[in-house]
């Protein structure tokens, strides 16, 4: 009883959790479901046909192959965009930072669905035919605020004496953001366009306004859903799940022996007389894990 | 004068190509849908712009139920995330130890497979000869099917928007001096009282960010109503969606989508107005 009494908040943590995990585990499931009709509802019986047969329906995979070039394709443009702002926000002194902070606050705030709508008005307005192109406009504009935000808290841990160190050795504006500033925010962008690439790959909404006749992979889900999703797409969002879970993991794993690392290496420094930055750098790959 | 043109000039640099596509593709939409929701006619006529503000007192009247629904909806999921999220944020904040980056992770866990499929998956779970329903049945809670019920829309709406109040929480009670909370218990508060007097209302920003970021999305959304739901369960975005790709009454759907951001921007401005915006975009400078 005692035990439960302290343990309650736990509990109760645990619980969400799995609350959160079971539509994954289902979705997992029933990839291996045998349907006998065209609904994937109920268990029917146990087989590898669809892991097999994963990428066998053309329109799904090519669903899936026009979310993945939108996502890397909206990333690199949203990730430099971003931090180029980021840059601007924190480490300069200019008018408008208030009308920038708005502009970069309001589109998360707006529901999806107005965004949408807003787009394919001006789209309809000036006669632009929707597809590709406008799908990129679009996921590049709804994940830009989504990096400044998560680039801009990165920035701000940084010890700038690092790059006036660099300055002092000689070295021009260009190679001390090259050789110094990119490899300690490295973490922050890597976070950010990771940030990113879920958002445009997850997208449904923003989408389903200025898709024309382009498919991604959650637009394929939608037409689908009415006449029964096929099982190969639980196959490919178990696959991407995995995917994704491995590819994290294994950043914080990295991460994590880099902090390991940075703990280690003042003391080596110090050993070979060396001056060493150690309180910036242990505090930048301190705050990366 | 090119040394001063130069350093007064860069952060303007850095910011007008990400500014530019913000504005070029946000706020000039906005503005043409304003434009868009004061014209008259059909894609079968022609539309013209008339100054028609007929559209919005047509279009509220019309769907004066979805409104309230989509609000009435939200508003409770809200709830229920807030209920749900908390104590898993503190949790993870003050209680797991080395277990937190784990149970970080599995929050954000749900991100990793599509929105839509997500929903799906609730579709097969709450579906009438799944598990739930025949417990929910035998417990005499249902009638006879849970979805396509209010019940089934507001626990879409509570799962799929769940990590977006959980993260926020969890940012601003990480952040918290837990000196302050010792202070507390030192001056002899019962921890009940520490909590209250300390731990929420310093995770307040937290608490407000994550209602914001749960209920703007969910007043908007259709999907959850569009799987889970029936017409009974229709909400505004439902209404704008069908209006503005299938029907293309696009003055209707533009009216719809603007009143809506209307009501939701008087509903943050209050927000803000009482907790301050830092809670959303936090601090700006370092230096």
């Amino acid at each position: 009883m005692r035990w439960l009494r302290n343990n309650a908040i736990m509990i109760v943590a645990v619980a969400v959790v799995l609350y959160m995990l079971i539509p994954i585990a289902v979705i997992a499931a029933f990839s291996f479901n045998d349907p006998s009709g065209k609904f994937n509802f109920t268990w029917q019986g146990f087989t590898f046909e669809h892991w097999e047969n994963a990428f066998g329906i053309p329109e799904l995979t090519d669903a899936l192959v026009a979310s993945l070039q939108l996502a890397a394709l909206s990333t690199v443009i949203a990730t430099i965009l971003g931090t180029m702002i980021a840059m601007a926000l924190v480490r300069y002194e200019f008018r408008g930072r208030k009308a920038t902070n708005l502009l970069i606050v309001i589109p998360i705030t707006s529901p999806e669905v107005v965004i949408g709508a807003a787009l394919l008005s001006l789209f309809v307005y000036a006669e632009v035919a929707t597809g590709f192109v406008t799908l990129l406009l679009a996921h590049v504009m709804f994940t830009i605020s989504f990096v400044v935000i998560v680039v801009r808290s990165r920035l701000i841990g940084f010890d700038r004496r690092l790059e006036e160190a660099a300055r002092d050795l000689g070295a021009d504006a260009w190679t001390t953001f090259r050789t110094v500033t990119l490899p300690l925010i490295a973490p922050g962008l890597g976070a950010a366009a990771f940030l990113a690439f879920a958002l445009s790959l997850d997208d449904f909404v923003i989408s389903n306004f200025n898709s024309g006749t382009t498919v991604t992979f959650p637009l394929y889900i939608f037409g689908a859903a009415q006449r029964g999703i096929p099982v190969e797409v639980n196959v490919l969002a178990t696959m991407l799940f995995l995917l994704t879970v491995t590819a994290m993991g294994f950043t914080v794993w990295q991460q994590h022996r880099a902090t390991k690392l940075a703990a280690v290496r003042p003391d080596e420094d110090a050993d070979t007389g060396f001056p060493t930055a150690k309180p910036a750098g242990g505090r930048a790959a301190g705050s990366a894990a | 004068m090119r040394a001063w043109a130069q350093k007064k000039g860069i952060p303007y640099f850095l910011l007008f190509p990400g500014l530019a596509w913000l504005f070029v593709f946000f706020v000039v939409p906005m503005a043409f849908m304003f434009g868009i929701s004061l014209y008259e006619g059909s894609l079968d006529t022609t539309f013209e712009f008339t100054w028609n503000f007929d559209n919005y007192s047509d279009s509220i009247s019309t769907y004066d139920t979805q409104f309230l629904r989509s609000f009435l909806y939200a508003g409770i999921a809200t709830f229920f995330c807030l209920l749900l999220a908390y104590p898993l944020a503190y949790a993870i904040a003050f209680k797991a130890g080395k277990w937190a980056p784990v149970l970080l992770f599995l929050v954000v866990a749900p991100f990793f497979t599509t929105y839509l499929i997500r929903t799906y998956a609730w579709q097969t779970i709450l579906s009438n000869d799944s598990v739930i329903a025949d417990v929910l049945r035998s417990l005499g809670l249902i009638d006879d099917r849970i979805l396509k019920t209010p019940a089934a829309v507001i626990a879409g709406l509570t799962y799929n928007f769940l990590p977006f109040m959980i993260l926020p929480i969890y940012a601003s009670l990480e952040q918290l001096d837990k000196r302050l909370i010792e202070a507390g218990r030192d001056l002899y508060s019962s921890s009940a009282t520490a909590f209250r007097k300390i731990t929420l209302p310093l995770s307040m920003p937290g608490v407000i960010a994550g209602t914001l970021l749960t209920f703007i999305p969910a007043v908007g959304d259709y999907i959850n109503a569009t799987f889970l739901g029936n017409t009974n369960q229709a909400m505004i975005g439902n209404v704008i969606q069908s209006q503005y790709l299938i029907t293309k009454d696009y003055p209707v759907a533009a009216a719809l989508s603007f009143t809506m951001m209307a009501i939701i921007v008087v509903i943050v401005l209050v927000y803000i107005k009482f907790a301050g915006s830092e809670s959303l975009m936090g601090e700006d400078r370092a230096l």
